[in-house]
């Protein structure tokens, strides 16, 4: 049997505080923390009149439908036509999925001398024991080199979309999202602390193993990407901006894009001359194995984690 | 292997690796850079062009160390090395007319990824041309949809971001089409090679299996390149797009992205398809109907138009509904024609986008009509140029236009039923054409009476704007050349299209 404590000493006990937090007594955080309620967005009556007032005055310059008739005629044609057209054509594109080859035979098209010598062949021509990894950086490296460049030219146009150039858009609008940016919010941070280093690895381990089984550059530097974005929230940009900035940006990219431009060209100049590659594909299985397909998983995983945090300070400050 | 054969892939990698390294120039080095990107892609496809017409037969380039149905292949042909080299000109000239505009209304410090669009575009242009397999056809496509965005929306005001908008929904409506295309006919061929797959077509064809998927894949390709390249009922984007952008933006949107996109819809009839198959089908009869409609309705809303570059803009639609009423003749004579006037179409809409800017200069920036008026005695070379311009798109002889008009008066002769609309609609097309460009030239070559008109305008010389300058003689040059030579032009794509088959 316990010993029974005094009322003064059973209160400082964790158990005491533990008890009166389940029943909603206590909050831990109350006057321990410094907690700022959010400015409350609020906009003056004279803003919303005028807002309302350009708005239904443009409706009525582009459309003015008292007098235009046809605009009148045209939009319910418009609204009724969408629907019916819309049900065409998912009655058409199920019929047609209906002739296809059905789902899973053994002697489907699809099942052809191309699968077979990607399943059959694959771990001794390109070293890899991810066969996908494999088909994608090395039978198909082509197509791969011009997705990582879909990845590229889509930054760059959220760039010339929202990145502020000019000094003056840059202060009104960081001005603006300073006020509603939650700080030093204690549990975000302390979740961070904890989730962040474990997410980090976990894409790094996921991009370098990217050959060796599931995962490669897309989806480790989308897990890496995550990771760096749950860091900003968490830390705010004062952090963040100490390692990382639009000019770390543009290196990286530039350096792992051209890496893998010149690795590939270099595998595609040998291949098209059939000048035999120099480059070892070692043991499968090992790390360092499979040619070019390690390096070419790291150039994709930076360019990958770098475009998602980019568009995400992009969204949400517009610079950095 | 000789080394010539690299040169094609080379061009590629050179255009995809300069867009990265733009991103780390600045403004000046990456225009030169650019500049120099585009000239040496030209001058590698001249290379290209003279060593396949010596050979006399296409070649596969293997992309990487397994060949074709396992890799990436690409493939070399006389068409491929010509469009390449064709590509390359009109976007030199087209930057040149451009680069003036373009330090006027960009931002400074986003002028590099001005560069880095179109690096990136002359890319997927290239590969799209080359290309020998669907699907790095749908990766480059992405490229090509994304940059030409950027293209539209770097110049920032409200009409662009607009347009831009508007583009995306279109384009990526049309894209998503396309991706559902490829797939139905990777379920049924189990192929993305395009020689593959039309070994592949041809036993399904014969054999009559699978007879519906293969016309439904078929038309959803047609209709998203359709979409993409602004076939008359989905040409919504293009006026406010080609109107409001910077004018290299313009030139090379209408000219090249566009182009690009029937050009890969011709590779898709002739190499995946096989044009037996497309002719007999039905989805041509549908490309017909809406490229005569394009035809009419694209010059009724020109003549409506009372903004300059908007109105070379919906001129832009009729000459897309000119191109799909070729193909539509099922004939290859028809797509002859088609490709005829992909060519002359991309020299000339370039020219008078460039054309029109030296005008709106010389007119205090004003795109009206009004203001426009005697704008021909303010900068004549512009004058000029936009009335040749013109002549061409109307189809006067000497010019561009008029043989491609020969070609498709000459493809519709004949034909069984399609012959007497084919005709109609080309003869009240032009009619159309003349309306509003005669219109235009007339009106530049008024005088200006009122004191107001004169205020707002301004002479401009040849020596203000030099680059301008040399970007509108060559363009003449080209259109002339076009028009005057146009037998070997004929010949080349006619062997072209042989080499295809």
């Amino acid at each position: 049997m316990s010993k029974r404590v005094p009322q003064e000493q059973y209160e400082k006990t964790f158990s005491y505080k533990f008890k009166r937090w389940l029943d909603g007594t206590k909050d831990p955080y109350l006057n321990e923390v410094e907690m700022k309620p959010q400015e409350p967005f609020c906009e003056s009556q004279q803003d919303v009149e005028r807002r309302e007032e350009y708005r239904k005055g443009m409706r009525e310059r582009v459309y003015n439908l008292d007098r235009n008739a046809g605009q009148r005629i045209f939009r319910k044609f418009y609204s009724v036509f969408s629907v019916l057209f819309c049900l065409f054509l998912v009655a058409m594109l199920l019929a047609a999925v209906s002739w296809l080859p059905s789902f899973g035979e053994a002697d489907n098209p699809v099942n052809n001398e191309v699968s077979r010598r990607y399943i059959e062949k694959g771990l001794q021509e390109t070293g890899a024991v991810n066969i996908v990894t494999g088909m994608i950086l090395d039978y198909r490296a082509f197509d791969t080199l011009g997705e990582s460049h879909v990845l590229f030219v889509a930054t760059c146009t959220v760039l010339i979309l929202l990145r502020l150039d000019r000094r003056e858009d840059m202060e009104k609008y960081q001005s603006n999202d300073r006020l509603h940016e939650p700080k030093n919010d204690v549990i975000l941070q302390t979740a961070a602390k904890i989730l962040v280093p474990p997410i980090m690895i976990f894409g790094i381990y996921v991009i370098l193993a990217g050959h060796l089984g599931p995962g490669g550059g897309f989806s480790g530097g989308a897990v890496i990407g995550a990771g760096m974005i749950l860091y900003l929230n968490a830390f705010g940009f004062a952090k963040t901006e100490k390692f990382f900035t639009a000019k770390t940006y543009k290196r990286l990219s530039f350096g792992a894009l051209a890496c893998y431009s010149l690795a590939k060209s270099y595998s595609f100049y040998t291949g098209a001359n059939h000048i035999e590659s120099v480059i070892p594909l070692g043991t499968p299985g090992a790390i360092l194995s499979s040619g070019l397909i390690l390096i070419l998983n790291i150039c994709v995983g930076i360019v990958v984690a770098g475009t998602m945090y980019t568009f995400y300070v992009m969204f949400r400050k517009g610079g950095y | 292997m000789d080394f010539v054969r690299n040169f094609p892939f080379m061009s590629i990698i050179l255009s995809l690796f300069s867009g990265p390294l733009s991103s780390v120039l600045n403004a000046k080095w990456a225009k030169r850079l650019n500049t120099a990107v585009i000239t040496a892609v030209g001058i590698m496809s001249a290379a290209v062009l003279i060593y396949v017409l010596g050979t006399g037969e296409p070649y596969v380039y293997m992309m990487g160390h397994f060949p074709a149905p396992w890799g990436n292949e690409i493939r070399v042909g006389v068409l491929e090395a010509f469009m390449a080299l064709f590509f390359c000109v009109i976007m030199l000239l087209s930057m040149m007319g451009g680069s003036a505009e373009r330090q006027k209304e960009l931002e400074e410090s986003k002028q590099n990824l001005y560069y880095i669009m179109v690096d990136l575009l002359l890319c997927s242009l290239l590969a799209l041309v080359y290309t020998n397999d669907l699907f790095t056809a749908y990766v480059f496509v992405e490229i090509n949809t994304i940059s030409a965005c950027g293209l539209i929306m770097i110049r920032q005001n409200g009409r662009t971001i607009e347009a831009a908008v508007r583009y995306m929904i279109m384009s990526l409506l049309g894209s998503g089409l396309l991706l559902l295309g490829i797939c139905f006919l990777y379920d049924l061929t189990g192929h993305l090679l395009m020689s593959n797959i039309k070994e592949q077509v041809q036993i399904l064809a014969a054999s009559g299996e699978y007879h519906i998927p293969l016309i439904v894949s078929l038309g959803l390709m047609s209709v998203g390149l359709a979409i993409k390249s602004a076939l008359y009922p989905f040409h919504t984007w293009l006026p406010d797009a080609y109107g409001y952008s910077t004018i290299s933006s313009a030139a090379i949107l209408s000219s090249l992205v566009s182009k690009g996109y029937i050009f890969l819809l011709i590779k898709i009839f002739y190499r995946v398809i096989g044009f037996d198959f497309v002719g007999e089908s039905k989805v041509i009869h549908v490309l017909y109907v809406f490229g005569i409609i394009g035809m009419i309705m694209g010059s009724v809303s020109a003549i409506r138009e009372d903004k300059i570059r908007r109105m070379i803009a919906y001129s832009s639609v009729a000459q897309i509904g000119y191109i799909y009423m070729g193909f539509g003749l099922g004939t290859a004579e028809g797509v002859l024609a088609s490709m005829y006037h992909v060519i002359s179409h991309s020299a000339t809409k370039s020219l008078l986008f460039v054309a029109a800017s030296g005008l709106t200069d010389a007119s205090g920036n004003s795109r009206h009509f009004r203001d426009l008026t005697g704008a021909g005695y303010r900068n004549r070379l512009a004058g000029a140029a936009f009335t040749v311009g013109s002549l061409s798109m109307v189809g006067m002889p000497i010019f561009s236009g008029f043989i491609s008009k020969l070609l498709f008066a000459r493809a519709a002769f004949g034909h069984e039923y399609k012959m007497l609309p084919t005709l109609i609609a080309l003869a009240v097309s032009t009619i159309l054409n003349a309306v509003y460009f005669m219109k235009t030239v007339i009106r530049i070559y008024t005088p200006a009476e009122h004191p107001a008109e004169m205020a707002q305008g301004r002479k401009i010389t040849v020596k203000e704007q030099p680059t301008k300058s040399v970007a509108l003689v060559f363009f003449i040059l080209l259109n002339l050349l076009l028009g005057l030579s146009s037998e070997p032009v004929t010949r080349l794509i006619r062997q072209g299209l042989d080499m295809f088959g």
